[in-house]
């Protein structure tokens, strides 16, 4: 037996995360105090250069390596960039965090960029079997990420919840996948589509079967209904940063393998599972807007949101092919930008000690403090879908996709639900702007890790809201890529 | 300069409001600056209306720009006879409400005048987009700073009122997207390109059933914005609790935009679906006209009156569009400035009174005549522009709908004219009650007449209310080739999608013809 040549060229982006982590590892032995504020940076830099070399690869032609198991194109590259940008964002809102609940910082920024390769596998996987080496790497190390706030019950407690059922989803997909080789003869995605489009899914009760318990696991990863009952215990206990990554990077890794295997991959056999993605789709976004509605603490209001905004992403993966792959990964890129956005002002909003995360104790900010009330206003008025901001625009790419498919009815169902979200969005301008409080959040102007973290995201959410050319451009492509 | 004139009208007020947002919260500088940004769209739209060819029904002044090639949206703007005299109303009542706020508005004046400039935004924008995504995006950008200045500064029940009024808004504007969407999605299968472009979407030829959905799709966004009987209950939650600014752009531009969006949007766009709606549409203006009439009557709150009368008010203009002949729809948008102006003024009146007293219980007045005979002079003028007596602009507006509505349907209009009476009931018995008799509570005694400043305010709506009562021809002039247009090519879609149907299998141009059936029978 010998081993494949490897071509490195591909692996570059995901070198640079992995070395710049055992690099972040390394330094936290010799850094103490206040000089561990180096590490934030180092990890910075480190996914800066990551984006760089993915921006350079982008005009690369896509390239196969590892015996054709893994693949550098368009898609993963999308999605390289999407993960740098909420990394980064993960890393500069955690700097503060990290002082004010005490946890030590190296394990922290090892973790998230171990994270992001794992991510980055997912993304750029061509095998199940290399998805499911992605999907590893990534959901242990934010399972330990979830509990790294070690003296608090609730980020034990969520850490543990989400390893246990973690684990059991995890062994949904691996049966799966074990399903799909018995059926295909192979793990290769390519191999696979070969055999459908020979053989079609007639017929075939063990590849159907493998297929259903695929959905079972990435529904799981990407928290919808009826899988998603560990995600507000998991959202609220974790650390308000992880959740972050959680809510964002976590959950489009997940979408980046599911789209691939699905659209991609077993295109051919799409009647066949379609209508089942509908129903997720559609349980997804009314429950998850449902519960949200009924929620007093602002993490578990954003998990019940994640959930929704995981009905509305499946929508596109309804409505699939040429319309709805682009409006997928664009409304992740927007989801990225505003929600990590709204994750940083509930960190702004707590202090040592008290994290002030129930929605009421947001009463009266928005006049004491006009901009960090103005930044979290945008951000729910985004993910409420309002125009010109970049939720809308996510939205619109979304439901015209669905129109433009057919299925009007699913579009329907997804605005109305919209409408049922604006409530608990608008709830949280309420309470900032028509409610008198007296929570005085720490000034912004002594935090500026936190107020770049903030920064960023509300920029990104008004130009890519005003200008969603050029992200959905990078999105068509992208897609376009798979072939 | 004139190929972006529309841009610099619609965008001076959000740089003013940015430009605000960088100013000291010093009050007076404030509200100085304020006034600036808002007198300029004045300016400018002053000039848009001398520069307009009235001889021409089409767009004018139209800009065109790429925005999502990928999709067709574009950024299309352009002024019609139609949407000129509201841009005008707009940026004339922003800015007297700004002039306004110097009065009322104490706390937080830097936030109120940023989101009022926002809001001229979004007004602006909204009647001057020609691309539906570009309208769509003015449409619900108007909905969050009004939603703000009820939530913010309005009165005890603000936060109910104001999450109402969002929730009532979103629901209609967002099946309203989802329609727009599908045109785009049948406007690609019949000519192969994607577009929102308004005006070749007109030329878009749609299956009488698929226009049925639609039209219900835009109508209810629009009807729910007018508010057309029954979805208006959130109008009185949202006008008692607004501040008086909130208010008279509330009453005065904003219930304007969904008259607005029926005629510039749901009627061209479906004609047939709208010719065959429209006995219904007519059927609840005419209820609307009535319940808002009786139920004005009734109430003990000036600030509730006045939001029923404007139930019973646009009732009049719905009335008037749906009639669809030029006499109709020119009362109609005549109505609408009429509206805007007496409604508006009537929300300055009570806001006056209110700033001065702290209630508005009609029972806490009376006999103001001797104390403050100005205000009562300004307050009878209002009072009877709203009712509609003949020289003042009311009865203009008033008398077209009613005569378009005869030549369509003579039995709903002869329910209507029995609203004009009822309107000057109400209207002149609160006066009454409020004005004449003898002064009953002594701390009425020490009230204050006008101010300059609210002099100021009211002498351009009042001498508008005269001019365009005694005469109207150069603004209906100026209207009616746009309006003879969208007549036209409403009479036309509706007479090919019938003899489509017809050529089918010929059941559908019953729908037509049955339109003043219902009428007939009432009479």
């Amino acid at each position: 037996m010998s081993l494949p040549t490897v071509d490195w060229v591909p692996l570059l982006p995901l070198l640079a995360v992995t070395a710049t982590a055992v690099v972040v590892l390394v330094a936290d032995l010799f850094l103490e105090g206040s000089d561990r504020d180096a590490l934030a940076w180092l990890s910075v830099l480190g996914l800066a250069l990551t984006a760089i070399v993915a921006a350079v690869l982008w005009g690369h032609h896509p390239a196969k390596t590892l015996g054709g198991s893994f693949i550098l194109d368009k898609y993963a590259l999308f999605f390289d960039l999407l993960f740098c940008f909420a990394s980064i964002l993960a890393v500069l809102m955690a700097v503060d965090f990290l002082t004010t609940t005490s946890v030590r910082g190296g394990e922290y920024y090892s973790l998230v960029l171990f994270a992001t390769s794992g991510m980055m596998t997912m993304a750029g996987a061509t095998d199940l079997i290399v998805i499911f080496l992605g999907l590893e790497v990534m959901s242990i190390a934010v399972y330990v990420l979830a509990g790294v706030w070690r003296q608090d019950i609730r980020s034990n407690e969520a850490a543990l919840k989400y390893f246990l059922l973690g684990a059991f989803a995890t062994g949904f997909l691996l049966f799966g996948i074990a399903l799909v080789y018995g059926a295909t003869a192979s793990t290769r995605l390519d191999a696979i589509a070969a055999h459908l489009s020979r053989r079609g899914g007639e017929g075939q009760e063990m590849l159907m079967l493998g297929i259903g318990l695929l959905i079972v696991g990435f529904g799981f990863k990407v928290a919808a209904v009826p899988f998603h009952v560990w995600t507000p215990d998991v959202y609220e206990g974790a650390p308000t940063s992880v959740t972050a990554l959680m809510a964002v990077g976590v959950k489009a890794a997940a979408f980046s393998a599911f789209a691939r295997v699905f659209l991609e991959t077993f295109a051919a056999t799409r009647t066949d599972w379609n209508s089942v993605l509908w129903w997720l789709a559609v349980a997804t976004m009314t429950v998850g807007n449902l519960l949200a509605i009924t929620q007093s603490n602002i993490k578990r209001m954003l998990a019940y949101s994640s959930i929704a905004h995981a009905g509305y992403l499946l929508v596109a993966m309804v409505a699939g092919g040429r319309q709805g792959g682009p409006a997928l990964l664009f409304y992740l890129l927007a989801y990225a930008a505003m929600n990590l956005g709204a994750f940083a002002v509930v960190i702004a909003l707590g202090r040592t000690g008290e994290a002030n995360e129930e929605i009421e104790r947001y009463a009266g900010i928005g006049f004491r403090r006009p901009l960090l009330a103005m930044a979290m206003a945008a951000f729910m008025l985004s993910l409420a879908g309002v125009p010109p901001l970049v939720g809308f625009a996510g939205k619109f790419y979304v439901f015209r996709a669905a129109v433009e498919s057919g299925y009007v009815g699913l579009a329907v169902i997804g605005v109305l639900n919209s409408v049922v979200s604006a409530y608990y969005y608008i709830w949280v301008i309420v309470m900032m702007y028509m409610c008198e409080g007296d929570l005085e959040p720490s000034s912004l102007a002594q935090r500026p890790y936190l107020a770049t973290t903030i920064g960023i995201s509300l920029a990104a959410t008004v130009l890519l809201g005003i200008f969603p050319g050029l992200g959905f451009a990078l999105a068509r492509d992208g897609f376009l890529s798979l072939g | 300069m004139s190929e972006i004139v529309l841009t610099a009208l619609i965008f001076t007020p959000t740089l003013g409001a940015i430009f605000l947002g960088f100013l000291p919260s010093d009050e007076r500088v404030i509200q100085r600056a304020a006034l600036v940004f808002s007198i300029v769209p004045l300016l400018i739209s002053l000039g848009v209306l001398a520069t307009f060819d009235p001889s021409r029904g089409d767009f004018q002044m139209v800009e065109r720009h790429q925005w999502l090639p990928d999709f067709g949206v574009q950024y299309l703007l352009g002024v019609d006879g139609v949407s000129l005299f509201l841009v005008l109303l707009t940026t004339l009542l922003t800015a007297l409400v700004v002039l306004a706020a110097f009065g009322d508005i104490h706390r937080r004046v830097k936030e109120y005048m940023i989101l009022m400039l926002v809001l001229e935004t979004g007004m602006l924008g909204t009647l001057l987009a020609l691309d539906l995504i570009l309208f769509y995006v003015f449409w619900e950008v108007m909905l969050v700073p009004m939603y703000l200045l009820i939530g913010v500064w309005g009165g005890p029940r603000r936060v109910y009122a104001a999450i109402k009024f969002a929730l009532y808004t979103m629901f209609g504007s967002l099946l309203m997207l989802v329609a727009i969407l599908y045109l785009s999605v049948l406007h690609r299968e019949a000519t192969g390109a994607m577009t929102f472009d308004l005006l070749k979407l007109y030329e878009l030829p749609i299956a009488r059933h698929t226009q049925l959905w639609l039209f219900a799709a835009f109508a209810l966004a629009f009807a729910i914005k007018v508010p057309m009987f029954p979805l208006h209950t959130w109008l009185p939650d949202a006008h008692v609790e607004a501040p008086t600014g909130g208010s008279v752009i509330l009453a005065g531009v904003l219930l304007k935009m969904g008259t607005y969006g029926f005629l510039r949007f749901a009627w061209p766009l479906f004609p047939a679906a709208a010719v065959a709606a429209t006995p219904y549409i007519m059927a609840l203006a005419v209820v609307g006209i009535l319940y808002g009439a009786l139920v004005a009557m009734v109430q003990p709150d000036l600030k509730k009156l006045v939001a029923y009368s404007s139930v019973s008010h646009l009732g009049f203009v719905m009335l008037g569009l749906a009639a669809m002949n030029v006499e109709g729809v020119s009362g109609a948008v005549y109505q609408m400035l009429n509206h805007g102006l007496s409604t508006g003024a009537l929300f300055l009146a009570v806001g006056a009174i209110y700033e001065r007293r702290h209630t508005r219980q009609i029972a806490d007045f009376g006999g103001l005549w001797k104390i403050v005979p100005i205000y009562s002079v300004f307050f009878l003028i209002t009072m009877l522009s709203s009712v509609g007596l003949p020289g003042l602009n009311g009865f203009v507006g008033e008398f077209l709908c009613l005569l378009g509505a005869f030549g369509r349907a003579p039995g709903f209009a002869a329910w209507a004219v029995l609203g004009v009476i009822l309107g000057a009931v109400y209207l002149t018995w609160m006066y009454q009650r409020v004005i004449f008799g003898p002064v009953t509570h002594e701390e009425n005694r020490g009230l204050e007449d006008l101010s300059i400043r609210e002099i100021v305010v009211f002498a351009p709506i009042l001498a508008l209310v005269f001019f365009m009562g005694i005469y109207p021809k150069p603004l209906l002039s100026r209207m009616e080739p746009s309006i003879r247009a969208i007549v036209a090519h409403v009479e036309k879609g509706a007479k090919a999608s019938g003899a489509a149907a017809a050529a089918d299998g010929g059941s559908i141009t019953e729908a037509r013809v049955t339109v003043p059936a219902p009428a007939r029978k009432s009479l």
